[in-house]
């Protein structure tokens, strides 16, 4: 039987079959994705519920857990308005620029020593390029829209972005010095040897900076701006509606799963365990602890959840900042702050002996 | 660029015609009217006792403030005092009432600006303020609770209870109906020793919160001098320093007779004017619990016994032909109030509330003119929002309070 497959597995061309074996891995890793993305909404609206004294979702499914999957069947069957002055083939097309970036980017995501879509040295590279896409996506909405609500929401995420790439580029340039590589994998592997060793501590200044840029990025509260609710009612999406809007809604999920990914990987070690170097290599041997307790794929989703809460919690205790606020903030504080940082550390690396540290 | 009047921010239906330069406000224009029920007219057409029931459905989220405004204007005709016990038990829900407006307020306002949590902590204390506006009046919302003479009837021995279902397991149950068993003054009592610790949660949400503060500090800035002379009062007077409420400066009912204070704030800027609205709340929480304390030493009648003006008791009527005569009079014709006019106001929530009533003598008002605090605020939008950015157009609608079931009347 066994046999008899291989065989037909050989017929195949051997570029079909890398395209093949490549098309599995894709979708290994974007139906898990799309699951977790229509599982993050369900997670934010049980979390916060919790959070404001109410209980959430409760009535589709048991405890509601069939929530995500009738929002997404009610999206798909509802119609999609396209306004009469809008520009159409840049309406439609605006949420799939959003989207794509947020899927493509995870080409690159390491999730264990060993697994991998492609492991290639530009990665954090490619990574910082995908991610200042999506802007695009959000801009075209807003201009095709043409309504002046959606404009303003898109001028307002355009500035946006552009401060907060920045800074979150420069908190990369710190990940950078300090792993001497762009490959994520390589980062991961730089930071082994006990959580110690993980950039949290030594880069502490840049993973806040990261991390609050991560939350701007994605267009979360409290930098909502671009959508602000209040101010100008949804912002860059106003005029979506059915799918073209559910994309924009799965957008901006899937970009914060990418960016809590990427925060667990460059700066709290990936799928390393926190036990590593304090347990003994005997406890690490046993069978089912071991394999819990030592380094793995359930530890980058660990440390993804927890960075995924924090981006639920912050929605719940903050009010908005206003515009002009967030750009003080980008411009004023985190971009001297990463300069700063990253000049300590090249100095502390290149012309003093303790240059360890950040290693 | 048209800001509402379908807009998530607009309170109702605020309809603002903005001018704008990129983000920052150079013109604001707010139009009223689009909601317009005529209640002044309507009043005129109605024997004075059915349109009480009016003042409710004006600022929906300060029902019985309203009324009283309209119920001193006509007592004030009649030249009528009720008794003391019913001037009590409005001061006690006057004061209920402040607090489910500045809880709303202060769950709107930080909805406005962005803070999601607090509007639904507000909603949780508000469920219990409708809770005893039900038990008294058998409404949650729109109570016509207060008539000419008192109040319609003395407040319950018991309050309602959670009863079982499906849905309510035994302890949930138990859980729910803890502070129900005695009665609603009970009830009121418990309520007013959780408030203060509510009131401390909205704060560490919001008071020394660093964006809050940027948000509202600075923002929508009156002098004292602009804000007597753009006739702003109440709340949003305060907050600019200036130290002018009715229930100290022109006390009515037993105002007098109860230790409060009243908190002014120095900047007028929207972060004052919630701090301002912030200790109203703890002061309106002194006051309920002094009302409660009082309530409850003194009973007594909480109607007037002119029958003239109130109808008489059920078990009179079955026996005596002038109580029934009385009662078939004023249900069907009211009564007459002597030629003259007359102007009652009172501290609402949002500030002075006045009802202007003229009457030629018949069983009608000839004029009722209602003076609504939110009008003279919203006319300033202009002046407060001009050189703001649209984010902050929302935070000074928010510290407004509007409402435009009173500015449209």
């Amino acid at each position: 039987m066994i046999q008899f497959m291989l065989d037909i597995w050989n017929l195949f061309p051997d570029w079909s079959q890398i395209a093949m074996i490549n098309i599995g891995k894709i979708v290994l890793i974007l139906v898990p994705l799309l699951l977790s993305v229509a599982y993050l909404t369900y997670a934010e609206r049980k979390i916060i519920g919790y959070m404001q004294v109410r209980i959430g979702p409760n009535r589709v499914g048991p405890k509601g857990w069939l929530q995500p999957i009738a929002d997404a069947g009610k999206l798909l069957f509802k119609e999609i308005i396209i306004p009469t002055q809008a520009s159409r083939y840049l309406f439609v097309f605006a949420p799939i620029l959003a989207f794509a970036p947020a899927l493509a980017a995870w080409a690159v995501i390491p999730f264990t020593d060993k697994m991998w879509l492609t492991n290639i040295d530009a990665g954090l590279l490619y990574i910082l390029a995908l991610t200042s896409m999506t802007v695009y996506g959000v801009i075209i909405a807003g201009w095709a829209s043409n309504s002046k609500y959606a404009f303003l929401g898109s001028l307002r995420s355009a500035a946006q972005i552009v401060a907060y790439e920045i800074a979150m580029g420069f908190a990369l340039v710190g990940v950078l010095m300090a792993a001497g590589s762009l490959n994520l994998r390589e980062i991961v592997l730089a930071q082994s040897g006990g959580p110690h060793q993980w950039y949290l501590l030594p880069l502490f200044p840049l993973f806040l900076v990261y991390l609050i840029s991560g939350v701007a990025e994605t267009n979360r509260s409290p930098f909502d701006v671009a959508e602000g609710e209040s101010e100008i009612v949804a912002g860059f999406h106003v005029e979506y509606s059915g799918m073209t809007f559910a994309i924009f809604f799965l957008a901006e999920y899937a970009n914060m799963i990418l960016i809590s990914a990427l925060c667990a990987i460059m700066f709290l070690g990936g799928w390393l365990s926190p036990f590593e170097g304090i347990l003994p290599a005997k406890i690490l041997a046993v069978p089912v602890i071991g394999t819990v307790l030592g380094n793995g794929v359930h530890w980058l989703l660990l440390k993804m959840s927890f960075i995924l809460f924090c981006f639920l919690w912050f929605r719940a205790t903050f009010p908005r900042y206003r515009y002009d606020q967030i750009m003080r903030l980008g411009w004023k504080v985190f971009i001297p702050v990463t300069l700063v940082w990253i000049g300590v550390m090249g100095g502390v690396m290149f012309l003093t002996p303790w240059g360890f540290i950040f290693h | 660029m048209n800001f509402g009047p379908q807009h998530p921010a607009a309170h109702g239906v605020l309809r603002l015609v903005l001018e704008l330069d990129g983000e920052v406000v150079m013109r604001a224009d707010p139009h009223v009217g689009l909601l317009h029920r005529a209640t002044e007219k309507l009043a005129e057409s109605k024997p004075y006792n059915q349109s009480i029931g009016y003042m409710d459905r004006l600022d929906y989220v300060s029902m019985m403030s309203n009324e009283h405004a309209y119920v001193l204007a006509i007592e004030k005709l009649l030249g009528m005092e009720p008794p003391l016990r019913a001037q009590y038990i409005r001061v006690m829900f006057d004061e209920i009432t402040r607090l489910l407006n500045h809880v709303f307020w202060i769950g709107a306002h930080a909805l406005d600006i962005g803070a999601m949590t607090v509007f639904l902590y507000a909603f949780r204390e508000r469920e219990d303020l409708f809770d005893i506006y039900e038990a008294a009046t058998g409404a949650r919302m729109h109570a016509t609770y207060y008539r000419p003479g008192g109040v319609y009837r003395d407040l319950p021995d018991s309050m309602p209870q959670y009863l079982p279902s499906r849905l309510r397991s035994a302890e949930d149950l138990e859980r729910l109906n803890a502070n129900r068993q005695g009665s609603l003054l009970d009830f009121i009592w418990d309520f007013t020793e959780r408030f203060p610790k509510h009131v401390d949660e909205y704060e560490t949400l919001l008071t020394n919160n660093r964006i809050w503060k940027q948000r509202t500090v600075g923002i929508g800035v009156v002098s004292p001098e602009r804000a007597l002379q753009l006739g702003f009062t109440g709340p949003m007077l305060r907050g600019s320093g200036v130290e002018w409420d009715l229930r100290k400066k022109q006390p009515y009912e037993v105002y007098d007779r109860l230790e409060f204070d009243i908190p002014v704030g120095v900047n007028g800027d929207c972060y004052d004017r919630y701090l301002v609205r912030v200790e109203e709340m703890r002061q309106a929480n002194k006051i309920i619990r002094q009302c409660v304390e009082w309530l409850r030493r003194n009973p007594g009648p909480v109607m007037t016994d002119d029958h003239k003006v109130a109808p008489p008791r059920r078990e009179e009527m079955k026996a005596d032909m002038e109580a029934l005569i009385h009662h078939f009079k004023l249900f069907t014709e009211g009564y007459c109030i002597p030629a003259g006019e007359a102007y009652a106001a009172i501290e609402h929530p949002k500030g002075e509330f006045g009802v202007y009533l003229i009457s030629d003598g018949a069983n009608k008002p000839y004029r009722v003119k209602l003076r609504s605090a939110g009008f003279a605020h919203l006319a300033a939008m202009d002046e407060m929002a001009r050189g703001h950015m649209i984010a902050d157009v929302v935070a000074i609608i928010g510290t407004m309070d509007i409402v435009f079931g009173e500015i449209d009347r």
